[in-house]
């Protein structure tokens, strides 16, 4: 196969950014669209340009680092991460133009790379159970019922990788931030700080320079892991209920 | 003629000063107890370097802040929650004998020491059997979302090489979720203002004063600004150095630098050559491949390994009659099967690929099989088991598992081998502590399944926090000059050799020598070794070397974010590494665990031990690049656990 990829380019943080045609030829289907990614780079080395910055680590689809719009959906068009695209997913001689996130809140760093540290600082608000170490009961002394567990599995599931917000088209953290807020809220251990917990991480989404929600629903479709659009609902309910509360 | 690399000297052999005698089963409280104690209010004059934010890194880093210590920590992610144990599958043992199967403390730790051959420390797998219930606990309490039975209590299973029930599971996701437990933790220590967070940068290289370990040398990896950071004492949790070979399982970025660097300053590295290969890898399938995929060893638990009786058996699987199938590890290990350990199911599968009886492209897999799993505890159970596994299959191979056999291969997974520490887990430098995948400590010469997040949580969460503890407490907290001249030159030295990476301006690129070494590297020090291809690869490696300074070609400049800088820097230190680990490999003739040397085995294809000479940790010391180092051994005594040819049949 052989595939135009249209990549943005941009040198910087403050630079102008545009987007730069490259063809790339001997791409078979079994390739990953970041191996793509790697062809290119070897033979823009070769030719003394600057190969692509893009992130990426485990290329397992669990660490959440790879993150690009390809064609203007985020982590392309299978429902994945983009380490986990084959290129199987295209045709011989497509046109595929790729972008780093866009949203306010996630400034980009070079070329593809943004600046994803605003989830960081939202975990950071609340999105933990206080428990140092050591001060531990025995793991069985306190039941957790097997729907309960189910539900704060799924939306632990969350990759931090940005594509909901990439999605969005008010850049929203919502489904991120609804994410923590049910893991940890459908656990027994989690119950003790659920009002601050629900007020102060939406409270720092709001600072960070996110947006609303609308109820566009596009996060829920980007999102690699399958963190339900409900989550958002939940959110909503234990907001409200916590500014009930604390008012 | 000079004498070459594999002509190494033999030092004073090194002993672990830190642990203390009497019954194993109370050293730890003992130790415990002898570890002299920093006044709370103290706590904040000492200021703690931790590299890494995996479960180790991470662990440490929040514990550590909650005793009251200044937390500096330091990622080359972009995140913390992104180091690579979050792509640890399967789960993580812990002696809680919750299924009243005969498991205990003494059974972890028996099974850790026979399932590491017989090459770990017995004190420090005692205690990391003992640790390990402590983990659950307060796993849970921070809302690890484990698997649970139907009556709310938590749910285990059995993991290779082992025959009770003691591995904790969320789903196939264990890793992530204990990661994100660590991370939740010490994020709410950043915002507290009590860590000091440096994600997207780069450890390059230790700054020694006067003998002890005060500082690091780092890369901002977006500004490429050189930066000093000095403290009372640095922890290295930088994970292990399996990206050596360029196609592991390990994620792109895992490197071996901290520790290679911390190396070349004076601390030994330990069992090079012990290098663990996971046998339920998806095989490669090009030229093209950039790293390999796991699929979780608990998939041997419900799934039946087998490849076709007849040499270059081209029909489909489905198509091969039961009688033509040959279900090797049940015919070869009757009473473990699926389930022996990771070392020997690896050679099994070179085995009768070598045989030519090996499946798909290029004849380089074994088929796993859930076709009597699903029969038996239908499909949907199995989906519950495994769901996302098998989707990540069929994702990557376009085949689904649920209909035809999954295919496997072993690869490169995990090394556990890393830098020598004592009980205390410091190494030769004082204070510098090594934790977790980056110390050689637990596992000997084969770690099973399920112990790494036992191993670095334990490190993490509640030994190093204690031993650390001892060492500020002998040590007022002065702060060291930046100007020191030993400051000074360490940050010199990564200068000129970031310049000198950008200024060779050759014609080959980074990946292109690393995938080299990595091809030479599996050849030869991989699954199967012998000496003359350990010496070939010993004559090779540094000539690799001198091409790389001679024809690397990196693009662009130091100030900026530059990926190829960073790999380039990366491989420069694998070809160094690469040397060691087949001197070590060389100079251990004998087979135990991963290490497999043809010239030792029994008349049926197993590994066999050499006791006699063999029962050391081969401790190194670096002397320069290219000139041999000094091995200093370890000599391990067995006083509860009775060395025996490991037998799994």
């Amino acid at each position: 196969m052989k595939v135009t990829l249209r990549v943005w380019r941009q040198p910087g943080p403050d630079a102008a950014g545009e987007m730069v045609s490259y063809e790339v030829e001997d791409v078979t289907p079994e390739m990953s669209f970041l191996e793509v990614l790697d062809t290119l780079n070897e033979r823009l080395i070769l030719d003394g340009s600057e190969p692509v910055a893009f992130d990426h680590d485990c290329r397992e689809g669990i660490c959440g680092a790879c993150g690009v719009v390809i064609n203007g959906q985020a982590h392309g068009p299978e429902r994945t991460t983009a380490c986990q695209l084959h290129m199987r997913s295209f045709a011989d001689g497509d046109v595929i133009d790729v972008e780093p996130w866009r949203a306010a809140a996630f400034p980009v760093v070079k070329d593809l790379v943004v600046d994803r540290s605003a989830f960081d600082r939202i975990i950071g608000a609340g999105g933990y159970i206080t428990a140092p170490t050591g001060s531990a009961p025995d793991a069985h002394a306190t039941p957790v019922p097997k729907p309960a567990a189910e539900t704060a599995f799924e939306h632990a599931e969350c990759i931090g990788c940005g594509a909901c917000v990439a999605a969005c088209p008010n850049g929203s953290a919502m489904l991120f931030t609804a994410a923590k807020v049910v893991h940890l809220g459908a656990l027994p251990q989690g119950a003790p700080e659920r009002e601050s917990r629900v007020l102060d991480m939406i409270g720092r989404m709001d600072d960070e320079g996110f947006g609303g929600c609308t109820n566009t629903g596009e996060c829920a479709v980007a999102c690699p892991k399958g963190i339900p659009l409900q989550a958002i609902s939940s959110l909503n309910r234990e907001f409200l209920r916590a500014a009930r509360k604390s008012a | 003629m000079s004498p070459t690399y594999a002509q190494y000297t033999e030092g004073e052999p090194v002993a672990d000063a830190a642990a203390p005698p009497g019954d194993i089963a109370e050293r730890w409280d003992r130790r415990r107890f002898t570890a002299r104690l920093v006044n709370p209010a103290n706590r904040r004059r000492y200021k703690v370097i931790v590299v890494g934010t995996g479960l180790a890194g991470g662990a440490a880093g929040a514990t550590l802040a909650e005793q009251g210590y200044q937390v500096v920590q330091f990622c080359y992610q972009d995140s913390p929650r992104r180091a690579h144990s979050i792509a640890a599958q399967g789960g993580i043992n812990a002696a809680k004998n919750y299924r009243n199967d005969g498991d205990s403390v003494h059974r972890l730790f028996y099974d850790t020491v026979k399932g590491g051959d017989f090459r770990a420390r017995e004190s420090n797998v005692r205690r990391l059997a003992q640790v390990s219930v402590e983990i659950i606990d307060q796993c849970v309490a921070q809302g690890v979302p484990f698997a649970r039975e139907y009556g709310g209590l938590l749910d285990t299973r059995s993991f290779g090489g082992v025959q009770v029930s003691r591995t904790f599971y969320a789903r196939g996701q264990t890793g992530q979720q204990l990661l994100l437990g660590a991370y939740q933790a010490l994020s709410r220590q950043i915002e507290a203002g009590n860590v000091e967070m440096h994600p997207r940068t780069e450890m390059l290289d230790l700054v020694v004063v006067d003998g002890r370990a005060r500082g690091i040398v780092a890369r901002d990896l977006v500004t490429g600004r050189i930066e000093t950071h000095l403290a009372d004492a640095v922890v290295l949790a930088t994970g292990g150095y399996g990206n050596v070979f360029y196609l592991s399982t390990n994620a792109k970025n895992s490197n071996a630098t901290a520790i290679w660097r911390a190396h070349r300053r004076g601390a030994y590295f330990a069992n090079p050559c012990f290098t663990q290969i996971h046998p339920t890898c998806i095989p490669r399938s090009g030229d093209h491949q950039s790293k390999l995929t796991l699929m979780s060893e608990s998939l041997r638990n419900d799934g039946r390994i087998w490849v076709p009786k007849a040499h270059g058996d081209g029909r489909p699987p489905n198509a091969i009659p039961e009688d033509e199938r040959d279900y090797y590890l049940e015919r070869l290990y009757p009473s473990f099967g699926n389930l022996v350990p990771r070392d020997i199911a690896s050679r099994a599968a070179k085995n009768v690929c070598d045989e030519g009886r090996g499946v798909g492209p290029g004849g380089q897999g074994v088929y796993l099989d859930f076709a009597d799993a699903i029969r038996r505890l239908g499909r949907a159970a199995v989906e519950e088991r495994y769901g996302n596994l098998f989707e990540m299959y069929e994702r990557i191979t376009a085949e689904d598992p649920y209909q035809v056999p999954m295919r496997i291969y072993p690869a490169i997974h995990y090394t556990m081998g890393g830098l020598w520490v004592d009980y205390d887990l410091q190494t030769t430098v004082p204070g510098l502590f090594a934790i977790g995948e980056a110390n050689f400590s637990d596992h000997g010469a084969n770690r099973l399944g399920a112990s790494a997040l036992m191993q670095g949580l334990a490190d993490g969460y509640f030994i190093l926090p204690a031993t650390i503890g001892d060492f500020l407490a002998r040590h007022r907290p002065e702060e060291v000059s930046p100007d020191h001249p030993a400051v000074a030159e360490a940050v010199a030295d990564t200068e000129d050799r970031l310049h000198l990476l950008l200024s060779v301006d050759g014609d080959r690129t980074p990946d292109s020598f690393h995938r080299e070494l990595g091809e030479l590297l599996w050849d030869e020090c991989g699954m199967a070794r012998t000496e003359p291809g350990l010496r070939k690869a010993l004559e090779r490696i540094p000539a690799l070397r001198e091409e790389f300074w001679r024809r690397i070609k990196v693009p662009g400049t130091g100030t900026e974010l530059n990926q190829s800088l960073e790999k380039a820097n990366r491989i420069a230190d694998y070809l160094e590494l690469a040397e060691l680990m087949c001197l070590d490999a060389l100079h251990r003739a004998e087979s135990c665990g991963g290490h497999f040397r043809e010239e030792s085995q029994t008349p049926d294809g197993e590994a066999a031990r050499d006791d006699e000479q063999f029962s050391y940790a081969a401790a190194w010391e670096f002397t320069a690049t290219g000139t041999a180092p000094v091995l200093h051994r370890e000599d391990l005594a067995f006083e509860y656990v009775i060395p025996t040819q490991r037998s799994y049949q």
